[in-house]
C-alpha cells in the first residue's frame, strides 16, 4: 500500500518538488550572498565606511552575519517556514504584509491575461487550422508571429504612451484601485496590462491549437463523425477542440511562467503595485531582503502552478489517468 | 522502441543540404534576410563607417525629423538615432551570441554527460535543471544582472545561465535514446573511451536539435536583452541599447515619435527574422514536424 503511493506520479512530484523547493532556497541564499557588499553596506550607502569595527561588529550580529553560513542560511529557511520573510528597512514593512497586497493583484492579472491570451489564442488557431496554407492560415500565422516577436515593454510603452500623449485617457495614472474597492476603475487600469501579456502568451496557445486540431482532425473518429452528419461546428467545438485540450492546457500552464516574468516589465510601466514590481523595486532600492523572499515567493508560486498543471491535465485526459 | 522511431537521429539523411532545404522555404528566406540585413547594418556601426556617431550630442538638432541627414532622427540630446539604433542591434546581437554560446556549450555537455553516464550525474544534473526551471525566466535574469557588476558580459552571463537547462532539456533526451542505438553500442564495444563515444557518435547526431533550440535561443535573448535595458539592469549606458532607448521616448512619443518608433520596430524586425529562421530551420531539420505544416 505505502509502495503502492510512493509510486503514484503525484506523490512522486511531491517530493521532487520538495527537493527542487530546497534547491531553489539555496539558490536564492547564494545568490544574494554575491552581492558585492552586505546588508549593511546596502542598507547604509556611503556612510558605512564611517562605521567603527565595534558599530560593524554589533550591526554583523544584528543582522547574523557573524554567524556561519549554514546557521545563517538555516535560520532564514526557519523564519520563511514560519512567515517570517523579513522587513523592508525603508518602508519598516513586513514582507509578507507587502506580499499579501501584491500577490493577489499579480494573480488576478495573471487570471485576466490568462483568459485574454485563451479568447485570442484559441479561435486564431482552429482558424488557421481549418484550412492550412490558405489566406487565413496566413493571418493567424502572421498574429502569431507578432505576439512572439513584440516585446511586451514595448506594446506596454507604445500603448500607454498613445493612448495617454495622444487621446488623453490613462486610467493608470490614477492611484491604484483594488478590484475590492472600485471593481470598475480596476479593470480599467489592468485591461491594458492584461491585454499586452494576454498578446503575448496568446501566440504559443494559437500555434499549439493549430497544431493540435490538426494532429486531431486526421484522426478515424473524426472522419465517422463527418460521415454521420455531425454539423461542422459541432465537430470542431466538440469532437476536435475537447480532443485537442491537453496540449492547449499543457501550453497554458506552462506560460505562467512567462507571465510572472512579464508581470514585472509590464507591471512597472503600467504603474500596477504587483509583486513583479515589489521585486523590481526591491532591486532598484538594494533592498536585498525584499528581493530574496519575493524572489523565493514567486518561484513557490511557479512550481506550484506547474504541479497543478499536471494534475489538471490528468483530470482531463482519461487516457493518461488510466495509466 | 517506439522511442526510437520518433527520435531525431536520422540527421545526416533528412536533409543533404540544409542551407539550400532553409533558403527554399519561405520562413527561411525571409529569416535569413530580414538577420542579414540587421547584422550588416551592425558590423557598419561597428567599423565606424556611419556618418554619425552613436554617443556624440549636438544640441542645436536635438529632436529634428527624420530627413535626409539623419535617416532617423536625432533624440533629445541631439544623438543620431540611425546611429545608435545601429550600435544597438550591435550591442544586443553581441550579448545574444555570448550568451546562447556560453548556453549552449555548458548545456549540452550536461546534457550530454547525464544521459550517457546517468546514475549520480545525472541526478545533480537534473537536480540544478529543475532548480533553475523553478524559476520565471525574465525573472532569473533579472536577479542574476541585479547581482553582478554591470557590463555587457554579465548581461550575457546573466541571460546565459536562464538558457543553460533549455539546453541540457532539449539534448538529455536523445542523449538517452541515442546511448541504446546500435552503432553507439558498437562503438562502445570497440573499447572507444566513453568520451570519444559522446563526441564522434552522439553529440554529431544532435546537431538538427541544436540548430533550430539555437536559432529559437537567440531570438529570446534579444528579447531578455530588450527588456533588461529597458528596466535599466541592462548594458550600462552610455552604450545605446535597443531597450533603454525605448525606456528614454516614452516621454517624447507625442513630440518625436520616431525616437520610439525606430528602436521599436527595428527590435521586432531582429525578433521576427530570428524567429523566422528558427522556424525555417525547424521545418527542415526536426523530422516530427513533417507534415505539421
Amino acid at each position: 500500500m505505502v509502495r503502492q503511493l510512493l509510486h503514484h506520479s503525484v506523490v512522486r512530484r511531491g517530493t521532487q518538488m520538495v527537493v527542487t523547493l530546497f534547491g531553489v532556497a539555496v539558490f536564492v541564499f547564494i545568490m544574494l550572498r554575491a552581492i558585492p557588499g552586505n546588508q549593511i553596506t546596502a542598507g547604509l550607502g556611503t556612510e558605512a565606511a564611517a562605521l567603527t569595527p565595534a558599530q560593524r561588529a554589533a550591526l554583523e550580529s544584528y543582522y547574523g552575519l557573524d554567524k556561519p553560513l549554514l546557521t545563517q542560511f538555516f535560520g532564514w529557511l526557519g523564519n520563511v517556514c514560519t512567515g517570517n520573510l523579513g522587513v523592508s528597512s525603508r518602508s519598516q514593512q513586513s514582507v509578507l504584509d507587502m506580499t499579501m497586497h501584491s500577490l493577489p493583484v499579480t494573480i488576478e492579472l495573471a487570471i485576466l491575461s490568462i483568459v485574454l491570451g485563451l479568447v485570442i489564442g484559441v479561435p486564431l488557431g482552429m482558424l488557421s487550422a481549418s484550412k492550412p496554407e490558405s489566406p487565413r492560415d496566413a493571418i493567424g500565422q502572421t498574429v502569431g508571429l507578432a505576439g512572439l516577436s513584440i516585446p511586451a515593454f514595448l506594446l506596454a510603452t507604445a500603448l500607454l504612451s498613445v493612448l495617454a500623449q495622444v487621446w488623453g485617457y490613462n486610467p493608470n495614472g490614477r492611484v491604484f484601485a483594488p478590484i475590492t474597492q472600485d471593481v470598475l476603475l480596476n479593470l480599467q487600469q489592468m485591461m491594458l496590462p492584461a491585454f499586452v501579456l494576454g498578446f503575448g502568451i496568446a501566440a504559443p496557445i494559437m500555434r499549439t491549437t493549430r497544431t493540435a486540431v490538426l494532429d486531431v482532425r486526421s484522426e478515424d473518429f473524426v472522419r465517422t463523425a463527418r460521415a454521420k452528419g455531425v454539423p461542422v461546428r459541432r465537430l470542431y467545438v466538440r469532437h476536435i477542440l475537447g480532443n485537442a485540450l491537453v496540449p492547449i492546457v499543457t501550453m497554458t500552464g506552462l506560460q505562467f511562467g512567462y507571465l510572472l516574468g512579464g508581470a514585472v516589465v509590464v507591471e512597472q510601466v503600467f504603474s500596477i503595485p504587483g509583486i513583479g514590481r515589489q521585486v523590481l523595486l526591491g532591486i532598484q532600492q538594494k533592498e536585498y531582503a525584499v528581493v530574496q523572499s519575493t524572489v523565493l515567493v514567486i518561484a513557490v508560486a511557479f512550481v506550484l502552478v506547474n504541479l497543478l498543471t499536471d494534475v489538471l491535465y490528468r483530470v482531463i485526459d482519461p487516457r493518461v489517468r488510466a495509466s | 522502441m517506439s522511442e526510437l522511431t520518433e527520435l531525431p537521429v536520422t540527421v545526416a539523411g533528412t536533409a543533404r543540404r540544409p542551407l539550400t532545404a532553409v533558403l527554399r522555404s519561405r520562413s527561411g528566406l525571409a529569416g535569413i534576410i530580414l538577420t542579414g540585413l540587421l547584422l550588416v547594418v551592425a558590423i557598419l556601426s561597428l567599423t565606424g563607417v556611419l556618418p554619425y556617431d552613436a554617443t556624440a550630442q549636438d544640441p542645436v538638432h536635438r529632436l529634428a525629423a527624420p530627413s535626409a541627414s539623419h535617416w532617423f532622427g536625432t533624440d533629445q540630446f541631439g544623438r543620431d538615432v540611425f546611429a545608435r539604433v545601429a550600435a544597438g542591434v550591435a550591442n544586443s546581437s553581441l550579448i545574444a551570441v555570448v550568451a546562447v554560446t556560453f548556453a549552449t556549450t555548458v548545456g549540452t555537455a550536461g546534457g550530454l554527460i547525464g544521459g550517457f553516464f546517468r546514475r549520480l550525474p545525472d541526478a545533480l544534473i537534473s537536480g540544478l535543471t529543475n532548480i533553475l526551471f523553478a524559476f520565471p525566466p525574465l525573472l532569473l535574469a533579472l536577479s542574476l544582472a541585479s547581482v553582478f557588476t554591470r557590463t555587457w558580459f554579465t548581461v550575457a552571463v546573466a541571460i546565459a545561465v536562464v538558457y543553460v537547462p533549455i539546453f541540457v532539456r532539449v539534448t538529455r533526451g536523445p542523449v538517452l535514446s541515442l546511448r541504446e542505438v546500435e552503432f553507439v553500442r558498437a562503438a562502445t564495444s570497440t573499447g572507444e573511451s566513453r568520451i570519444a563515444v559522446m563526441l564522434r557518435h552522439v553529440l554529431p547526431n544532435l546537431t538538427s536539435i541544436l540548430v533550430v533550440q539555437i536559432a529559437l535561443s537567440l531570438s529570446w535573448a534579444v528579447l531578455t536583452e530588450a527588456s533588461l535595458s529597458f528596466l535599466g539592469l541592462g548594458t550600462p549606458p552610455p552604450a545605446p541599447s535597443l531597450g533603454s532607448m525605448i525606456f528614454e521616448s516614452r516621454t517624447l512619443v507625442s513630440i518625436a515619435p520616431w525616437t520610439m518608433a525606430a528602436p521599436g520596430v527595428v527590435v521586432v524586425l531582429l525578433v521576427v527574422g530570428l524567429n523566422l529562421l528558427g522556424d525555417g530551420l525547424r521545418d527542415v531539420l526536426d523530422p516530427r514536424n513533417r507534415g505539421t505544416r
